[in-house]
C-alpha cells in the first residue's frame, strides 16, 4: 500500500480537525456585505446551517455544498472515501438526495500521481455508494494535499431538515460513535492501537445515506451532521439560541480507545478552540475529563444528530440499529435554560 | 531542585502536551518544567494537562508566537484519575479546569470596553493630550486585566494607522486576543481606510452593539 505519510507536513491536524474556529469565522461570516434578499434561498449561510438550500420549483429545491481537508490517514484510497463520506454527508443531514458531486483537488507536482488516483478512486466509489454521478472537478499544484468534493442534492423543500428547528420535548438521536478526531490524532504520533484505528475509518467511511433515509419516514425537526465543530459544539448551533438541552453523557456512544487517548492528553488544537468557544455554553456535572474532551473532538465524517418528536424516537432508534449503526438517545431538548447545555 | 526545559515551538498540538508529559515523568526531584510554544491554545492545552495532573501551571506570553509555560512539577503527585475523584468530592469538577484555562495569558475581562474618541486625550494643549494618550494606550498593555475590546472612532482612528505611535501597543493588545476595531465611517473621513494598521472595522451597528453590551467602558 501507497502511503503519503513521509510527503505530507506531520501533525498538522487533517480531517476536520483543520476547520478554521468557529469564533473566527463567525466574527468574518457576520460582516460579509449581503445582496439584495431572495426568497428562493432556503437556507444561506445566516443560519450556519449544513449546505445551501435553493428553491427552484414549488416541490424542488437544490441543496449545494463544498468540503475538503487535508488528510487525516495515511492511506490515500482511504483518505479520498473518508473526505467523499464527509462531503456527501451535508446533503443528507439536510434531508437530501445526492445528485452530481465535482472533485476539488490540491496537489504537489513532484508528488507520486498515483497517490491522487487512489485518493480520487476512493473519493469515486463514495460518490457512486450514495447515487451520486461525478460530473467533474478542479484541482491546483499546492504544497500539501487537500481533497473533497463540491456536492449538489435535491430535496422538497417541505420535507428539508433545518439545523435548529427542535422545539422542546424533541429527543436527541446521535448515530455515529464519537472520538475519530482523537483516535486520528493518536494514530497520528503513532500512539493508535490498530483496532481503534480501523474503528475509526469503518465509521468514517460510513455514509450517512441509510441514516437520513431510515430517519424521513419519522417527525424529524432538526437534523445536523456532527463534523469540525464536535458534538456540542453542533449541538449549540441546532438550539439555536432559542432552546436548551440536556445530554446524558453515558448514553452518548463513544469510542473507547478515544478515551483512552483523551487521558492520555493526546489532544488536538480544533478541540480546544471548540472548547474555547463553547465555554459559556457548556455546564458538565460529573463528567470525566476524558469525555468532556470527547464531546469536543472535532469529527471527521461524523454521524447524524436527529431532534425527533418523543413518540417517534423509540422507532426511529431501533430502525437505525437495526442497520448496524450505533445510534443512541443522548439526550432531549428542555424550554430555554441557564445553561444551553447540560451534560450530566 | 530540578529544571528542564521543553521546546515546542514549531510543534503542532498534541506535541507539545506529548512532549512536556514525557518530561514531567522524568522528573527525579520537585522541580519546574518549562515548556515554550508559539500559540496560546497549546498554552490551554498544556495547562489542562497540568490541572488533570493535580500541577500547577502559569503560562506567560513572552512575544508574538512565543509562550512559555512553567509547570511545577511533584514526582508521584495524584494521577489524573485521582485526582478527578477528589475533585468531584468538593462538588463541581468543573471550575478546577475552568480556572487553569482562563488564567494567563488570556487575561482579557469580558464586557470590559476601552472608547477611544480621539487621539488626545483630555482637554488642553493638543500636544499634551496626545502624549497621555499614547501612554494611555502602553499603560493599558501593562495591566493584568485586558480589555475585551478597544474601540476608536472620531480622531481615535489616527490612533490605529500608520504614524501612530500607539501601533505596536495595540498590536501587543490583539496578540493577546483583545479585539481592535476602529470606526470605517471614521477612516474615510480623515482618508485614512488605506492606513489601517492594526485590528478591523467596525460600523455604528457594531459600536452601538457593543457598547450596549457591555459591562464597563473606560475612556481617558
Amino acid at each position: 500500500m501507497r502511503k503519503m505519510s513521509e510527503k505530507i507536513v506531520f501533525c498538522k491536524g487533517g480531517g476536520c480537525t483543520a476547520k478554521l474556529g468557529a469564533g473566527v469565522l463567525s466574527h468574518i461570516l457576520e460582516r460579509l456585505p449581503k445582496g439584495p434578499p431572495d426568497e428562493k434561498l432556503l437556507i444561506g449561510y445566516d443560519s450556519k446551517d449544513d449546505a445551501a438550500v435553493y428553491q427552484v420549483a414549488e416541490d424542488l429545491a437544490i441543496v449545494q455544498t463544498l468540503d475538503f481537508f487535508p488528510p487525516m490517514v495515511e492511506d490515500p484510497y482511504l483518505f479520498g472515501k473518508i473526505a467523499a463520506a464527509n462531503a456527501l454527508s451535508d446533503v443528507y443531514a439536510m434531508g437530501g438526495e445526492v445528485k452530481t458531486a465535482l472533485n476539488i483537488v490540491c496537489f504537489p507536482e513532484d508528488m507520486d500521481l498515483n497517490i491522487l488516483g487512489e485518493i480520487m478512486r476512493g473519493g469515486s466509489e463514495m460518490v457512486q455508494a450514495a447515487g451520486g454521478i461525478l460530473a467533474g472537478g478542479h484541482s491546483i499544484a499546492d504544497n500539501s494535499v487537500k481533497y473533497g468534493l463540491s456536492v449538489t442534492g435535491v430535496v422538497h423543500p417541505k420535507k428539508m431538515y433545518p439545523n435548529n428547528q427542535g422545539t422542546p420535548g424533541d429527543v436527541l438521536i446521535l448515530t455515529k460513535k464519537l472520538g475519530v478526531g482523537i483516535i486520528c490524532t493518536a494514530a497520528r504520533i503513532q500512539e493508535a492501537s490498530k483496532e481503534a484505528l480501523q474503528e475509526a475509518i469503518a465509521s468514517m467511511t460510513t455514509l450517512n445515506k441509510r441514516a437520513s433515509e431510515i430517519s424521513r419516514s419519522y417527525r424529524v425537526h432538526a437534523c445536523t451532521d456532527v463534523t469540525g465543530f464536535g458534538f456540542l459544539g453542533h449541538l449549540h448551533e441546532m438550539m439555536g439560541g432559542r432552546c436548551s438541552c440536556r445530554i446524558e453523557a453515558r448514553e452518548v456512544p463513544v469510542m473507547k480507545e478515544a478515551l483512552h487517548y483523551a487521558d492520555e492528553f493526546f489532544l488536538t488544537a480544533a478541540g480546544q478552540k471548540n472548547r474555547n468557544h463553547l465555554k459559556d455554553f457548556v455546564r458538565f456535572k460529573e463528567v470525566s475529563f476524558a469525555m468532556e474532551e470527547v464531546l469536543f473532538d472535532p469529527q471527521t465524517s461524523g454521524g447524524l444528530l436527529f431532534a425527533v418528536h418523543p413518540d417517534d424516537v423509540e422507532n426511529l432508534q431501533k430502525e437505525l440499529q437495526a442497520e448496524g449503526l450505533p445510534a443512541k438517545i443522548v439526550g432531549r431538548i428542555t424550554e430555554k435554560e441557564e445553561a444551553e447545555i447540560q451534560v450530566g | 531542585m530540578e529544571t528542564k526545559i521543553v521546546d515546542a515551538r514549531g510543534l503542532a498540538c498534541p506535541l507539545p502536551v506529548v512532549n512536556a508529559k514525557k518530561a514531567v515523568g522524568e522528573f527525579q526531584e520537585d522541580g519546574v518544567l518549562t515548556v515554550l510554544v508559539d500559540n496560546e491554545i497549546a498554552v490551554q492545552n498544556l495547562q489542562k494537562f497540568a490541572a488533570q495532573r493535580g500541577l500547577s501551571a502559569a503560562g506567560e506570553k513572552k512575544a508574538d508566537k512565543e509562550y512559555e509555560v512553567k509547570i511545577q512539577v511533584v514526582p508521584g503527585k495524584a494521577s489524573a484519575s485521582q485526582k478527578k475523584e477528589e475533585a468531584q468530592v468538593g462538588g463541581e469538577v468543573k471550575d478546577d479546569a475552568e480556572e487553569a484555562i482562563s488564567c494567563s495569558p488570556d487575561s482579557r475581562k469580558k464586557g470590559m470596553v476601552v472608547v477611544l474618541s480621539a487621539n488626545t486625550m483630555g482637554y488642553g494643549e493638543e500636544k499634551l493630550g496626545k502624549a497621555l494618550m499614547k501612554a494611555f494606550v502602553f499603560a493599558l498593555t501593562k495591566q493584568d486585566v485586558l480589555p475585551e475590546t478597544v474601540m476608536c472612532y472620531n480622531s481615535g482612528a489616527y490612533l490605529t494607522c500608520e504614524g501612530s505611535g500607539s501601533l505596536e501597543d495595540f498590536k501587543a493588545l490583539e496578540a493577546e486576543g483583545v479585539q481592535i476595531l476602529t470606526c470605517g465611517t471614521c477612516l474615510d473621513f480623515y482618508e485614512i481606510k488605506e492606513k489601517l494598521a492594526v485590528g478591523s472595522v467596525t460600523n455604528m451597528y457594531e459600536i452601538v452593539e457593543t457598547m450596549e453590551r457591555a459591562k464597563i467602558i473606560v475612556r481617558p
